[in-house]
């Protein structure tokens, strides 16, 4: 997995010395954490289920599409959460609520569609901020989030406005109620398996590789005859794709959109939840969100609950000074510590 | 034509306030290729300070000096005691004035509340001055737009006539070569940011007078300041004038003519200009 750790240049040196499937091979540890995940809402109740479980995951979703760009394009967009917010929003307002603004079309028009809408103006952002790189795209992206936020906010004809959309119903299907905890946690833990391996997958394909170089050097990757800007609107489209998901998710849980969910605090959580995690492995995202969650739920136990943005700033500001690479950073760490030296490249290859 | 022309005048006084906020954060960009995007913070933080100031002094004046000297000092010790620390990574420092930004905006809306705070000028500031066309016109927000080219004379003299100004220059241009020759670049970065937040204190103040100062006031004009420094081109003070007003008249414009899409125009003029002109309209190519 060295081929992805920021920013190293190094390029899968040990790729050709094993063979393919040990690369991708299943480990007793991956198969633990996977039946520990399906198993969780069997053993915790409603609230563990739902609240923490669920919302841990449609979290990780979202910034999970953040760090597919920042981790591996190199290209740090505050955007995503707009993105998955579109998508809510396109849900509420080509499905049904409890404002006359919406259309009121059948599910399996609008969950597609919405995903789509989503998807393209994700293209459309990477278009426009691959015009421009580094630290201009984090200016750019925020820009465009928190314009975005402001449209819906002062926008009543298509938005509602302030008050937004509340009463989505996710789809009638097989009988279920969808957005009861049992079947809402395996439907995100499904979708959120699917993201997580597949961004897995693409960073190990041809096109993840070719974003990886080209975020460690663009120029050489230039004049190798890639296209980058083409490879990188891609790459914003498989994000925003991804986080499309995890907004039709968000819309069914929270059954309600409106601005103050895409506002520059959600847009600020899924930067935080990213970097706390660690941009270097998708793993990172989910325990990142898993983390967020608990402080979000359990630290007004201890500090006033006003107080939750003095609380979370300060600790994403410590780790962006003092941590590599967020928890994924500190793992290491710990691991470094606890095992035996076997040798730099021994435990490069564990991971 | 009396709602253009009053549209017109909305727009270019909004233009000044955007211009004050943003010069400073262009000044600082330009030179340390740093994004701070705490600066919407500084101008609330000023606006406040600036307030309590007037309200204990008495004088409006001194609570427009005390937001600028107010956070000329937050800015210099920012930079001395945490940015100087990270020098040259410009993603690490950018992600810490994201959380900086939001434990102030939070600390702040401890301190003082979730309320609006509005306070006047002194009296001869006060009230409205008759103009053709559209009778009479806010003195307060006439003012702002004189304040604001004064600032900018200001800020083009500093910048091209002393010698610290040159050496800003200088530094924008090329900074490992002004280090080179011998300056002392460290004191040339602690001035620039010293000047650039004491400029959004001191429209913090001047802004929040003529309109309110209030949570969230920090965000919007965090957006503008992006929004300006994008079109104007980064690292330019010309160039923030020219997009301020671009952004101002297209808000007020829009909010005139079109009113639930006035911020879809800004989002506009940022992406032709993004398409036609990536670095922006006086930006030199990074």
């Amino acid at each position: 997995m060295s081929a992805i750790a920021p920013p190293a240049t190094q390029v899968e040196p040990s790729a050709g010395a094993r063979p393919h499937w040990r690369r991708s091979a299943l480990r007793p540890r991956h198969v633990i954490v996977a039946s520990l995940l399906a198993i969780y809402p069997l053993v915790a109740n409603e609230f563990w289920t739902l609240q923490i479980g669920a919302q841990s995951l449609l979290l990780g979703i979202i910034a999970l599409s953040f760090m597919f760009l920042a981790g591996y394009g190199g290209m740090v967009s505050l955007a995503q959460m707009t993105v998955a917010g579109l998508a809510a929003y396109m849900v509420a307002m080509l499905g049904s609520s409890a404002i006359p603004l919406s259309l009121g079309w059948p599910w399996w028009v609008v969950e597609p569609l919405s995903v789509a809408i989503a998807t393209l103006f994700a293209a459309f952002v990477g278009a426009i901020s691959v015009r421009t790189e580094g630290i201009y795209t984090i200016m750019i992206t925020l820009a465009i989030g928190m314009a975005v936020f402001y449209l819906t906010q002062q926008n009543y004809t298509l938005f509602n406005g302030f008050d937004g959309f509340k009463g989505l119903e996710p789809p009638a299907l097989f009988d279920v109620n969808w957005r009861a905890p049992l079947a809402f946690y395996y439907v995100s833990l499904a979708v959120a398996a699917a993201c997580y391996l597949a961004v897995l997958y693409l960073s190990r394909s041809t096109f993840g590789l070719s974003m990886q170089a080209i975020r460690d050097n663009p120029r050489r990757m230039r004049s190798l005859g890639f296209n980058v800007s083409l490879h990188r609107v891609v790459a914003y489209a498989i994000a925003g794709f991804i986080a499309a998901l995890g907004g039709v998710l968000w819309a069914w849980y929270n059954g309600r959109v409106s601005p103050g969910s895409i506002g520059i605090h959600s847009i600020i959580a899924i930067l935080i939840i990213g970097v706390m995690g660690g941009l270097r492995h998708p793993v990172g995202p989910f325990a990142g969100a898993l983390v967020f969650v608990l402080l979000q739920t359990f630290a007004i136990d201890f500090i006033d609950r006003e107080r939750f943005n003095t609380l979370i700033g300060t600790v994403f500001v410590l780790t962006v000074l003092f941590s590599s690479d967020g928890l994924l950073g500190l793992w290491d760490v710990l691991r470094r510590r606890l095992t035996p030296p076997r040798g730099g490249a021994a435990r490069r290859s564990e991971r | 034509m009396r709602l253009f022309i009053l549209t017109l005048l909305n727009g270019l006084t909004l233009a000044a306030l955007y211009f004050m906020v943003a010069s400073g954060f262009t000044l600082v960009f330009g030179l340390m290729r740093q994004v701070n995007l705490a600066h919407g913070s500084l101008y609330l933080l000023g606006g406040y300070i600036g307030y309590e100031i007037a309200q204990w002094s008495g004088s409006w004046f001194i609570g427009v000096a005390a937001g600028f000297a107010a956070l000329a000092v937050v800015g210099l010790l920012l930079q001395v005691l945490l940015f100087r620390h990270m020098e040259g990574q410009d993603l690490r420092q950018t992600l810490v004035t994201i959380g900086l930004s939001i434990v102030a905006a939070d600390l702040m809306l401890a301190h003082w509340g979730g309320l609006a705070y509005q306070f006047d000028p002194p009296e001869w500031l006060f009230g409205a001055t008759p103009m053709p066309l559209v009778n009479a016109y806010p003195t307060y927000r006439l003012a702002l737009l004189a304040t604001a080219i004064v600032t900018g004379l200001l800020l083009w003299f500093f910048l091209t006539k002393t010698r610290v100004g040159m050496t800003i220059r200088a530094g924008v241009d090329d900074r490992a070569m002004l280090s080179a020759t011998g300056v002392n670049v460290q004191r040339v970065f602690a001035i620039t940011f010293a000047i650039g937040a004491g400029l959004a204190g001191f429209a913090g103040v001047v802004g929040g007078t003529a309109l309110s100062i209030a949570p969230g006031e920090d965000n919007r004009y965090l957006l503008a300041s992006l929004v300006v420094v994008i079109v104007g081109g980064m690292g330019s003070v010309p160039g923030a004038a020219i997009g301020a007003v671009l952004v101002g008249l297209a808000e007020q414009f829009g909010l005139a003519y079109t009113p639930t899409y006035g911020i879809a125009y800004t989002f506009l003029i940022m992406v032709l200009v993004l398409a036609i002109r990536p670095q922006g309209i006086l930006g030199r190519q990074a």
